[in-house]
Parts: C-alpha cells; structure tokens; sequence
C-alpha cells in the first residue's frame, strides 16, 4: 500500500480534546477502509501565517498513513465536510519516518535551549554555540571576585 | 581599475581579485546535508526573503534539481500556513 502524509488544520476554538477526538474519527475511517495510520502527531496550537477563514490560530495534526488511495480519498472528503477541518493536505512519499517531524524536533531543541545535532550550518548555530559558552566564562570571574574582597578584608 | 579586470570569468589568479569570492556550494549536497521537508520551516526559512518570496538559486547556491524541491517544500509549508505568502 502507498504512504502518505497527511496534515489537517483545525479551527482556533475548538479544543485539543476535540481535536484529538477529531483526529480519531479521521484515523478510523482509514482503518475501516483497511488503512493503517502509523504515527500521529499533535503539533497543538500554533499561529498561522496568515488568516483562514477568520482565524489567526490552528490546531496541526499529522498522520502517517500507509493505506489504499480509495482510504485516503474517503478521509479526504470527510475532512472537507468537516467544518472544524480549516486546512488539510495529503502527500504521497516514498518511506515514511518514524523519528518525530522536524517540525517537534525544533520544538524540542527550544526548549533544551541546545542545538539540533547533524550539522546544520548556519549564523543560527553559531551564535547557539557562544550563548553556550557565555555562562562558564560568566562564572570564572565572579570564582575570581570572591577571594579578592576576603584577601582585602 | 582593478575590479574591473577582476570581473567574473578573469584569467588572472584567484588572490590578486579584490572581489573574489569562492564559489559557494548547493547547501543540500553532501553528506551532512539536511533534508528538503516542508515541515521544516526553520530550513526554509532561510531561502525566503524578507517579503516573504522565495530567493533565486544564483543567490543561495541550490542546485537546480534542489531548487525544485525546495520551491515544492516552500508551497506546501505556505498552503498550511507554516510560511506566509507574503509579508506586508
């Protein structure tokens, strides 16, 4: 069966409970239609580039989906019935990954405040790297100041 | 008078330029290089321009295969809204 990728915004107000029940009605119509959806991904809300229909946020969630086109196709037309459902775009690819989306792996990496491994070179990553280092040279002179005041006194 | 004769194509050698410049490389070539995905907004990021359009591969270097793919990547992240359109 051919893997596909598939992202469905959904509206600002609704809530990620809803969402997630949402994102089962989606992932059940796959499976009755002898689908597979093998990983899910909540990328929660998240402000969108422009509006949508009035909306300035969305709920993102992503499926990697390994099932027959006429699966896909059905989940399709339920999200465009769907009147939560902003947004959705469906890509074929050739393997699905398994590891978390860049688009959490970025997240993650703000939040450890540490850069990303595998060498993506750029301005960014340098400036990471002093910021890094600021804090050990941060620390040698106040280790340098306190002995100053005692030998004084 | 001297970038003159250094323009583009001179015979003379590379350190006597002024304005010499090593040709950069496709940032998607080799083997530390990171994967074109829509969903990284952080990579494309970097190859679109303060307006929000995407930046001509004579200026950042892509191949022309690399272009392709990344021009689908920047149309995809702007269908979802990851990236904008255009910036006011």
């Amino acid at each position: 069966m051919p893997f596909y990728e598939n992202i469905f915004i959904a509206r600002q107000d609704v809530s990620s409970a809803q969402v997630e029940a949402l994102a089962d009605i989606f992932a059940n119509i796959v499976g009755e239609q002898g689908g597979k959806v093998t990983k899910r991904e909540h990328w929660g809300l998240k402000n969108l580039a422009y509006r949508i229909n009035k909306n300035r946020k969305g709920h993102y969630v992503l499926f990697n989906i390994d099932a027959p086109s006429a699966a896909v196709k059905e989940m399709e037309r339920n999200m465009g019935i769907n009147e939560d459902v902003l947004r959705f775009l469906t890509v074929r690819v050739e393997e699905l990954e398994e590891i978390p989306s860049a688009m959490l792996q970025s997240r993650q990496r703000d939040r450890d405040g540490a850069p990303r491994e595998g060498g993506r070179g750029g301005g960014r990553d340098d400036r990471d790297r002093f910021r890094r280092d600021r804090p050990d040279r941060g620390s040698e002179p106040v280790v340098d100041a306190e002995p100053k005041p005692a030998g004084e006194a | 008078m001297e970038d003159i004769d250094g323009g583009r194509g001179g015979d003379k050698p590379a350190g006597r330029r002024p304005f010499f410049r090593r040709r950069k490389t496709c940032p998607f070539s080799g083997a530390q290089a990171p994967k074109i995905d829509y969903k990284d907004v952080k990579l494309l990021q970097r190859f679109i321009s303060e307006r929000g359009k995407m930046v001509p591969s004579r200026i950042t270097a892509v191949s022309a295969g690399k272009q392709r793919l990344l021009s689908q990547a920047i149309k995809r992240a702007r269908f979802l809204a990851l990236l904008p359109y255009l910036i006011k």
